[in-house]
């Protein structure tokens, strides 16, 4: 784990807040606000990786996409190099653009059919000058090298690849601009599984080779647990609990997060029988109408009447552990009971 | 229960013979897809059995067959797909020949089946009591109000709360999970003796699969449901089923009860999926095991081992004979494990 006080964060993120307006009704004539990312705070420092996990709905990609400037904030900062993303204007935050890139979850929607892989790693090259013109060629067949494919893949169209080959052209291609911070935007969800492990493999090599810093956006816990050294937990817009991933799947004191890694199951029958599931009552709430106080106090077996009315503050349990709950006390201790209707 | 060397896998459960006590006996499936140039062979020779009241697990990667052959079992093919051969017994009769309006019977009495996607599997348009009491309306002759009556019923069954008003909403009313739970009941319904559930939680969240992954275990618990569960993901049918199958370009590479299955994988295929499991203990930094190269392709059937080219542990005649399925040492003299590999075990280097 390195060491986080030691280095300055590469970003940070103060009280982000995305809501996207929204019509409802049969005609569209209510308008609303989904509260996709409201007013979350977390640092990312140089050369780490981390796992921003959560259910679907949770705002986990629009946080990857806002921090990006893919999507303007509603309001909160993005301090990337102390500058402030979300101050600047379109042509000011292109010298940026270059820094920051991200790899996509679809590999078949987000390569251009029409160009073929060299022309498609070219064109970020070319357009952010990274080398000069006579060594474009070069640079690309190395990027063709790095994430492992062979160098006359350069000729060809997208359509001949598979999912697997596909996301390491996206890889190279976001690579391309001589990146410092990628968003992984479940980079590996719509991959097959024997080709999955490659892919997170890839990951990790070019980290260490590029310096990379990852924010790696995810539902698949295990996964997160493999590559991140810091892992986000996520519900319903708001941060839950932030902590160094061994803290976080070895200790966790949300009962969000409790019941999250409790749901996921292990690959091991002996495991799985002995284990007892903290089974969560119903669906995510609404985004549009998201519950008062703590938002996930409709489905938590902890939840007292403090919870509906007050938002909990998020507090430090030391070594940047941070959780944001009411009854973050009587969890440690051990004493807390469920609440009787659940 | 030996194999004989000679066959193609036709007589491979001859010796139990058509037991009462299996309920789904499939023999050398074979179905394939007509495309522009060319055939695509999804299933090529599959052999299983099941017993009442067991749970099956067959797990596998995109385009391994694992859909169409159950699909095959209940004939719901897109018209360009083409059983070219096997046999088909659910409750020892012979249903591969059964005409068209038997198939309906089957699909809508016998067999129940939960799909992946609840959003598109419900009728958009239609109250979901009336999508609930179809079936047994026509198919057990119910009148309108007993029909609604035992939807309810199934619908407290599944876990719906006010299952009385829920039969006069409309689907997009519900949440995702309430959609499954909904489906399920559907599966339910008329009492088949096997369900099909494929994938049915790929679509959802962790936290919802979880309550869904244990409604289904009460349900076998209370009704005594046989089920087969398709899906990609090895650690969830570790803590639910009692057998697995393990496909691969449209054959069975492995099958064998649960815990021959993790604490005993034989198939290199199998092997290399479990090991490229993210583990607990894994620290950063550690490269997971992969398995190399990409899937098969689909447009040849295959003469040979089709694991073959991304295989550490191939030899010579991986490349030229398909290996046929064989019994294996156990664990446990209670177990039961069968793989299609030239190469013991203990002769891989």
């Amino acid at each position: 784990m390195r060491a986080v006080s030691e280095s300055k964060p590469i970003i940070q993120v103060h009280n982000l807040v995305k809501h996207f307006p929204v019509r409802l009704g049969a005609f569209g004539e209510k308008a609303a606000v989904v509260h996709a990312v409201d007013d979350i705070s977390f640092d990312v420092y140089p050369g780490e990786t981390v796992g921003l996990v959560g259910e679907s709905g949770c705002g986990k990609s629009t946080t990857g996409f806002t921090l990006m400037q893919l999507n303007r904030a509603t309001s909160g900062e993005v301090i990337f190099n102390g500058k402030d993303l979300t101050k600047l204007k379109e042509k000011e935050l292109r010298k940026y653009r270059k820094e920051l890139q991200i790899v996509f979850q679809d590999p078949y929607s987000t390569l251009n059919p029409r160009m073929t892989i060299g022309e498609a790693l070219a064109e970020p090259i070319r357009m952010h000058k990274i080398v000069p013109q006579n060594e474009v060629a070069a640079k690309t067949a190395q990027l063709i090298e790095d994430v492992g494919l062979s160098p006359n893949v350069a000729n060809r169209y997208p359509h001949e690849f598979s999912g697997g080959q596909r996301q390491r052209i996206c890889i190279a291609r976001a690579l391309a601009s001589d990146p410092k911070f990628i968003v992984c935007d479940e980079p590996i969800s719509a991959l097959d599984v024997s080709i999955q492990a490659q892919v997170i493999n890839l990951l990790m090599d070019i980290q260490e080779k590029y310096n990379l810093t990852y924010l790696f956006i995810a539902h698949d816990l295990a996964v997160v647990r493999h590559i991140s050294d810091r892992v986000i937990v996520m519900y319903l817009g708001k941060i839950m609990e932030i902590a160094d991933k061994d803290e976080l799947f070895n200790n966790p004191v949300h009962p969000y997060t409790t019941a999250l890694l409790s749901a996921v199951p292990e690959a091991d029958p002996d495991i799985e029988k002995e284990r007892r599931r903290i089974i969560l009552k119903g669906d995510v709430s609404n985004a549009i109408d998201p519950p008062s106080g703590c938002r996930f106090h409709p489905r938590c077996r902890f939840a007292v009447h403090t919870c509906s009315l007050e938002e909990p503050p998020q507090r430090d349990l030391g070594d940047g552990h941070l959780v944001a709950c009411h009854r973050i006390d009587e969890i440690r201790k051990g004493t807390i009971r469920e609440t009787e209707d659940h | 229960m030996m194999p004989s060397t000679q066959d193609n896998g036709n007589s491979r459960y001859e010796a139990k013979g058509n037991n009462v006590s299996k309920l789904l006996e499939v023999k050398n499936l074979e179905t394939r897809f007509k495309a522009r140039n060319g055939y695509v062979y999804a299933v090529n020779g599959v052999s299983f059995s099941l017993e009442k009241g067991e749970m099956l697990g067959v797990v596998g990667e995109s385009g391994c067959g694992k859909s169409v052959t159950m699909m095959s079992l209940i004939k719901l093919l897109p018209p360009s797909a083409e059983i070219t051969s096997g046999e088909v017994f659910l409750d020892g009769e012979d249903i591969s020949h059964a005409s068209a309006k038997k198939m309906n019977y089957i699909r809508g009495v016998k067999v129940g089946m939960i799909f992946q996607d609840p959003m598109t599997s419900l009728n958009p348009f239609v109250k979901i009591g009336l999508q609930l009491a179809e079936g047994i309306m026509y198919h057990k002759k119910l009148s309108k109000e007993e029909a609604y009556r035992q939807a309810g019923i199934y619908l407290d069954l599944v876990g719906i709360s006010n299952s009385t008003e829920r039969l006069n909403e409309f689907p997009h009313q519900l949440s995702g999970g309430m959609r499954q739970r909904v489906m399920i009941a559907m599966a339910l319904l008329s009492e088949p003796s096997l369900v099909i559930a494929d994938e049915p939680t790929t679509a959802l969240d962790v936290t919802i699969q979880a309550q869904i992954v244990e409604l289904i275990k009460e349900i076998r618990e209370r009704l005594n449901t046989s089920i087969i569960w398709i899906t990609h993901d090895l650690s969830l049918l570790a803590g639910m089923v009692d057998r697995i199958v393990v496909m691969y370009s449209g054959m069975i590479v492995e099958e064998a009860t649960l815990e021959e299955i993790y604490k005993n994988p034989q198939h290199p295929y199998t092997i290399g999926l479990l090991q490229s499991i993210p583990k607990v203990d894994a620290s950063h930094g550690k490269r997971l095991p992969s398995i190399g190269g990409a899937p098969p392709n689909l447009f040849i059937k295959p003469t040979s081992c089709p694991f073959a080219p991304r295989c550490a542990y191939k030899i010579d005649r991986c490349e030229q004979e398909n290996p046929q399925i064989r019994e294996v040492r156990t664990l446990h003299e209670k177990n039961h494990h069968r793989v299609a590999c030239w190469v013991d075990v203990e002769k891989r280097s």
